[in-house]
């Protein structure tokens, strides 16, 4: 789960990690409120999961309220990529003699952490690596010794960060490493960390990207999964708890298993079709999930017909067959489907599937994946 | 032969009191997998269809004298169970619990590095390994595992997605072609066993003739397979990789499965394993065409 900005800046402060004083606005009056609280001259800036927010005239200093009423009114509702602004964050503007690089993530080839330190930050990181990589410094970290003080010091020695901002730099990752160990982080990343002319190290931006398998210990990110800007299918399957991701073709796919439905939406794409999304129903394939898959799918109105691939290994495919009789019962399809249902007892699930009086307008049953795959994008058509 | 488990694996489960350990435990003993004992703390003295429930791992491995372990417990209690038959001096430890948050995975990786080199960790997230007619640990549908042959040639199994494990063991069903030992090794970001171990177990099994694996997009470890073929595996293999139309920056069911930064795409892995020698299928029945083929050039 991805961050804004300022839930990110909002948790680095837990961990003590230095941000600068602002507040979250959805309006142009909320906006000048904030400014009015954390005091002039402040920056407005576009919350939105991307890139190139400062390129797209996402963020802008304001000097009083006219500008931040301006601003603000720009900024809101603006298209960054495809990502329409919904809330502005309003900071205090800082002042800023450096700029630096800092994050976290799990090195999963060497199963270690990996600490990226640059004394070049504010820019693309991946453009610092294009140009220079040695001017970044990586380091492994065992998740069983931690990073101490004296490391992180060291790290910043190597990354060439001044001598004035060492001990602030030091700090700083020391705190954002416990941000993201005991935060449970897939990544935390400040870029840029700045080093103001008093001689303080800060965070003047957050990105932080939280690992869904550990919210069972963290109540607190229940408000993080209010504002995940899901679309109305996405929101339907979390609601009836599928695996699923919504893309933009044409054919609806339901498969168990994450590898099969990742393989379904390529053999579609191979035979010359679409996939309108992923969905994995898991091992199960009975008739509640069945349905719920098949009411997601359902409101998606891109949708011309659906493939539903099944594997039956420890769930027999006549049960798997009823399972899906029956949800084609309940639910009132706009598009009809293509069925490849192999495994254990393949042949007596598609006797089931074939002797169910479905008529073949809105259900076909085809033996292998590429065959189904083909059908399917046929009446994609 | 067959690599990691065989018919002298004494299997104790961690868990075999709750659904998912009974139901799976009980499957696994009746393939023929000697289940010689259950881990539930606090149930020591009851039994699951008689099979003996212990306190904790140390007393199971002292009762039974069990050396593998199949935990099917919920992922907060996941990483104590693993060290826990670590600790029991448990060789080999399949974990196939979902959702164990990748912080744990990674500290329980490095305590078993560091403390218990000698105990090998199969997943978590992960269906389990199979040798067919030998052991079956884990989630597999044994009936699907076409049994090896004396002569062979048989053909070993790695795999990171579960149903395309199976799909993998039917294709070489339905072409008759016997299996030394199939492996799922999950999709975690923390798997305890990788692509290469399995590869490296692989070559050296004389039970074995080839080699197919299935990989997916996210992570590095088809990439570190396709270096380690080079140099080390002069077995033929074949090989697909999942999820060429994924979308960058999207979490494809599996933890590990995601592509992000340009990197850990499936065209890469693919073009990776290609140099190494390997045949790829672009579909998992492609591959198991491909196998198909190399096992009647062996024969």
């Amino acid at each position: 789960m991805d961050l804004f900005e300022y839930q990110g800046k909002q948790y680095f402060a837990k961990y003590n990690i230095p941000v600068s004083a602002g507040g979250v606005a959805h309006t142009v009056d909320e906006a000048v409120v904030e400014a009015e609280k954390a005091l002039y001259p402040v920056v407005v800036k576009a919350q939105v999961q991307v890139g190139g927010r400062g390129k797209a005239g996402g963020i802008k200093l304001a000097t009083n309220a006219d500008e931040v009423r301006l601003h603000a009114g720009n900024i809101l509702g603006m298209d960054i990529k495809g990502h329409v602004v919904k809330r502005v964050w309003i900071e205090h503007a800082s002042d800023i003699a450096e700029e630096y690089y800092a994050s976290f993530t799990l090195d999963r080839a060497a199963k270690q952490h990996l600490l990226m330190l640059s004394a070049q930050g504010g820019v693309e990181i991946e453009d610092v690596a294009a140009k220079d990589p040695t001017a970044i410094v990586k380091l492994h970290i065992n998740p069983i010794n931690g990073l101490s003080l004296a490391t992180a010091r060291q790290a910043s020695v190597d990354a060439k960060i001044p001598e004035k901002a060492l001990d602030g730099v030091a700090d700083m990752l020391v705190k954002l490493y416990e941000c993201f160990t005991k935060g449970d982080c897939d990544l935390a990343e400040i870029n840029p960390l700045i080093l103001k002319p008093t001689g303080e190290v800060h965070a003047l931006d957050a990105k932080v990207s939280l690992d869904s398998n550990a919210a069972f210990r963290h109540p607190e990110w229940e408000e993080y999964a209010a504002t995940e800007e899901l679309d109305a299918r996405e929101q339907l399957a979390r609601e009836k708890n599928l695996q699923y991701i919504g893309l933009d073709g044409t054919v609806g796919i339901i498969a168990n298993g994450a590898g099969l439905a990742m393989s379904t939406l390529d053999v579609v794409n191979q035979v010359g079709g679409s996939a309108a999304n992923f969905l994995d129903i898991g091992g199960g394939a009975n008739a509640e999930l069945m349905t719920a898959a098949l009411e997601v799918i359902n409101s998606d109105a891109k949708v011309k017909s659906i493939f539903i691939n099944i594997f039956g290994g420890i769930t027999r495919g006549e049960e798997v067959a009823k399972g899906i009789v029956e949800a084609v019962k309940r639910v009132t399809l706009r598009a009809p489907i293509v069925i490849r249902l192999d495994g254990t007892n393949a042949e007596e699930g598609r006797k089931i599937l074939a002797e169910a009086g479905i008529p073949d307008s809105q259900l076909t049953s085809r033996p292998t994946m590429l065959e189904a795959a083909r059908a399917a994008v046929a009446l994609a058509k | 032969m067959a690599i990691f488990v065989d018919q002298h694996t004494k299997v104790i489960v961690q868990g075999l009191t709750g659904g998912q350990g009974r139901f799976h435990g009980l499957r696994n003993k009746a393939y023929g997998t000697q289940v010689v004992g259950g881990v539930t703390p606090g149930k020591a003295g009851q039994d699951v269809e008689g099979i003996p429930v212990f306190d904790s791992v140390e007393d199971a491995v002292k009762a039974t004298g069990a050396t593998a372990s199949f935990i099917a417990v919920p992922p907060k209690a996941a990483p104590a169970a693993i060290l826990e038959a670590a600790r029991a001096g448990i060789g080999f430890v399949v974990c196939i619990t979902e959702g164990i948050p990748a912080q744990d995975e990674a500290r329980v990786f490095a305590t078993l590095q560091r403390d218990f080199p000698a105990t090998r960790l199969l997943g978590p997230n992960c269906p389990g390994i199979i040798s067919p007619g030998k052991c079956n640990i884990g989630i597999t549908a044994g009936e699907i595992a076409q049994l090896p042959t004396a002569s062979g040639p048989n053909v070993g199994i790695v795999s990171r997605s579960g149903t395309l494990t199976y799909q993998a063991l039917y294709e070489l069903k339905q072409q008759g072609i016997g299996v030394s030992t199939c492996v799922g090794i999950g999709g975690d970001p923390v798997p305890g066993t990788s692509f290469v171990d399995c590869l490296a177990e692989f070559q050296a099994d004389p039970e074995t003739h080839a080699i197919i694996m299935i990989g997916e997009i996210g992570g590095s470890a088809e990439e570190e397979a396709a270096e380690f073929i080079t140099n080390h595996v002069t077995k033929p293999m074949s090989a697909y990789i999942a999820g060429v139309t994924a979308p960058a920056g999207k979490k494809m069911g599996h933890a590990g499965a995601i592509v992000s930064g340009g990197k850990g795409t499936a065209q890469g892995k693919m073009d990776a394993l290609r140099m190494a020698g390997v045949k790829i299928g672009l579909n998992p029945t492609e591959a198991g065409s491909l196998m198909a083929e190399i096992v009647n050039n062996l024969r």
